[in-house]
């Protein structure tokens, strides 16, 4: 039963890194461009929870509503003051800049909130769940993590299908200016995007700190890291592709970890990842795109 | 034309040189008169090795176009080998520089095969993709030498990824790199004249190799990778011979850090530090060296500078970094910029502006 405990903690943490990726994956669908800031502002949102929890004892629905809306604002404002005036340069110097903002965001946190990790309370309102006598346990956090990311899944799959925003999106990610003579505004879609990677980055943030509750200003690099992984695991610029990605990433990490070497997890998850890509090299689920001469 | 053209790489190539040299002589001379404060005489090796760094990854992302995420992985693996060699050598090669030498030299080696291995895999891909399968080996080095052991006693060399127990060293075995613990007690061999004269040795193989006939080839495959493989060009070649080079400067450069602190830990060589020599590059102009040396270098002493707002360094730090690159790449703020510095070039020689200005347009274009 130990195997069906591992594939339960597995599932769960893949399903942050999932809800984590989507983040990546449509930014990088929309904009084409490597949003390394969004690790951070998953860490932005855990804290903005933290306080709202800890100082001001709001319910933790309230608390993870008013986390969603400080994000969104804020990955709204990082898109406008930093990525938009770049719309037009390299790659490279939007990364560079992402990058920038990252270590801004960090050392914004580690100013204003201080080095030391903060013990973050559970927004879980129920308790666990034992199957077959005691020997399968599901945590109330691993129950949670899992619909929401359910939840989130069709949601978003709905949203880009079927509304005409999502249409829009669509159109942006696959040529920025014919959708422009379409009539679609451009800069408008991908804050719109941005808005809802960042409200979906405070979810994470909140479900990544309620099953391992420490919280420092560090603690989004990671799993950024790791999800960004998950990401082009599944083909980059995929919704479903990045559910997947993720899922599976976090179920290789704790299967490595419990069966291989507890140290080199990490290592195990990006050897994967290596065989995946070199075997496909656009991820499980993404495009191959040719390009004709 | 040819023949100008190459008198004129040359004279860059001697700028360069130059430019080493007199950081070199300068730095000196603020030494010997006592006006250097110690952590900026401590700052000399490593802004040395983030020069080399600098120039090292400039040969994979400005010189043939591929973004790496994973430098510091070579950085690492050149430290540890320097590290593991220096030990070994030391009862054989009792004078310090000649033992620095070999252990930059085995360092470079050994980082050289880990570029070959990663090189294979890595350079079938394109892209984003190329550049997170860096990202991931980068992570995997770091995380494989975290937990790797070395241990040095009468037998040899003993090599564990468990434990120290593991190893099964005599009781004179001495232990070299202690999983997370990191490689402690190092001799420091590593000095300012050294690091000047491998960073003088990277310039000139770089250089060289850019004003080559392969030099050539590798920048005809970064601007038009299809055009150049249709005209007989071997790709996975002349892509390798950069990545390769680039990865063995990078050891290089790890072993002349490492052996310059007392205590090394792989988790230094992590992704931020990949991270911070790609800023140097991309600020530093892509395929410019002279633009990666000197942006390593102001970005290495910048943090020291900023040290009497402690704790408001990093945050300085980042705004600048972010102010910098949206002045040099978005249209309208270079258009201001360049409209900036052609009314000081018409103010400084009012007599002959309209020279000036035509000379100003024609290097922009």
């Amino acid at each position: 039963m130990n195997f069906l405990n591992f594939l339960v903690a597995g599932v769960s943490l893949g399903s942050i890194y999932a809800i984590i990726a989507l983040g990546y994956t449509m930014v990088y669908g929309i904009a084409k461009m490597l949003n390394f800031a969004h690790g951070d502002v998953i860490m932005i949102g855990a804290y903005v929870a933290f306080f709202s929890i800890n100082s001001q004892s709001l319910p933790p629905v309230v608390a993870v509503l008013l986390a969603m809306a400080i994000c969104t604002l804020l990955g709204v404002m990082i898109e406008y003051l930093a990525y938009r005036p770049l719309r037009n340069a390299t790659s490279l110097a939007v990364l560079i800049t992402a990058i920038g903002v990252s270590f801004f965001l960090q050392n914004f946190a580690l100013i204003r909130w201080g080095s030391s990790p903060k013990n973050f309370p559970t927004v879980v309102p129920f308790g666990k769940i034992t199957l077959f006598g005691g020997d399968l346990i599901i945590s109330g956090e691993a129950i949670t993590t899992i619909l929401t990311c359910l939840l989130v899944m069709v949601l978003l799959t709905t949203f880009t299908q079927k509304t005409k925003m999502g249409k829009a999106m669509r159109a942006v990610s696959e040529d920025k200016a014919a959708a422009q003579l379409m009539g679609i505004n451009v800069n408008y879609t991908i804050s719109i995007t941005f808005a809802i990677g960042s409200a979906l980055a405070a979810i994470a943030g909140v479900l990544l700190c309620s099953m391992y509750p420490l919280l420092n200003p560090t603690t989004g690099a990671m799993p950024g890291i790791k999800a960004f992984t998950a990401a082009v695991f599944g083909g980059i610029g995929s919704i479903p592709g990045a559910m997947i990605g993720g899922i599976l990433l976090g179920i290789i990490e704790i299967f490595g970890k419990a069966y291989i070497s507890n140290q080199l997890s990490d290592a195990i998850v990006f050897a994967v990842l290596i065989v995946v890509l070199l075997v496909k090299p656009t991820g499980l689920m993404g495009k191959k795109i040719r390009v004709k001469v | 034309m040819k023949l100008l053209r190459n008198h004129r790489a040359g004279l860059d190539g001697f700028i360069n040189y130059g430019l080493v040299l007199v950081f070199y002589f300068i730095m000196q001379f603020l030494q010997n008169g006592g006006n250097l404060t110690s952590t900026f005489t401590s700052q000399l090796v490593p802004i040395c090795v983030y020069m080399i760094m600098a120039i090292s990854l400039n040969l994979v992302v400005g010189i043939s176009g591929e973004l790496s995420l994973g430098h510091a992985g070579f950085m690492s693996v050149g430290a540890f080998s320097g590290v593991v060699a220096s030990a070994s050598l030391m009862e054989s090669v009792s004078s310090a520089p000649l033992r620095l030498a070999l252990a930059i030299l085995i360092g470079g080696i050994v980082a050289a095969l880990a570029g070959v291995l990663i090189g294979i895999p890595v350079l079938r891909l394109n892209g984003d993709y190329l550049a997170i399968v860096t990202l991931a080996f980068g992570e995997i080095i770091k995380n494989v030498i975290n937990c790797l052991y070395v241990g040095l006693d009468n037998a040899g060399l003993h090599i564990s990824i468990k434990s120290a127990e593991a190893l099964g060293m005599d009781t004179a075995g001495k232990l070299l790199i202690n999983g997370p613990i990191g490689a402690a007690g190092v001799t420091r061999i590593s000095s300012f004249f050294s690091a000047i004269v491998l960073l003088l040795i990277t310039l000139f193989v770089v250089q060289n190799l850019i004003h080559s006939r392969s030099g050539r080839a590798i920048m005809a495959i970064r601007d038009n990778r299809i055009a150049a493989e249709s005209t007989g060009l071997n790709i996975i070649k002349y892509k390798m011979m950069a990545f390769v080079t680039s990865a063995a400067f990078a050891g290089m450069a790890g072993t002349l850090y490492a052996l310059n602190l007392s205590t090394v830990v792989a988790k230094k060589f992590d992704f931020n530090t990949s991270i911070l020599v790609l800023v140097f590059v991309v600020l530093g102009g892509l395929g410019n060296l002279r633009g990666s040396m000197i942006a390593a270098a102001l970005l290495t002493i910048l943090p020291e500078l900023l040290r009497e707002y402690q704790e408001y360094r990093m945050l300085v730090y980042s705004i600048i970094l972010i102010l910098v690159m949206l002045i040099t790449n978005n249209d309208t703020l270079k258009d201001m910029k360049q409209r900036a510095v052609m009314k000081i070039k018409t103010v400084l020689n009012g007599s002959n502006k309209s020279t000036k200005a035509k000379q100003a347009g024609g290097a922009e274009s």
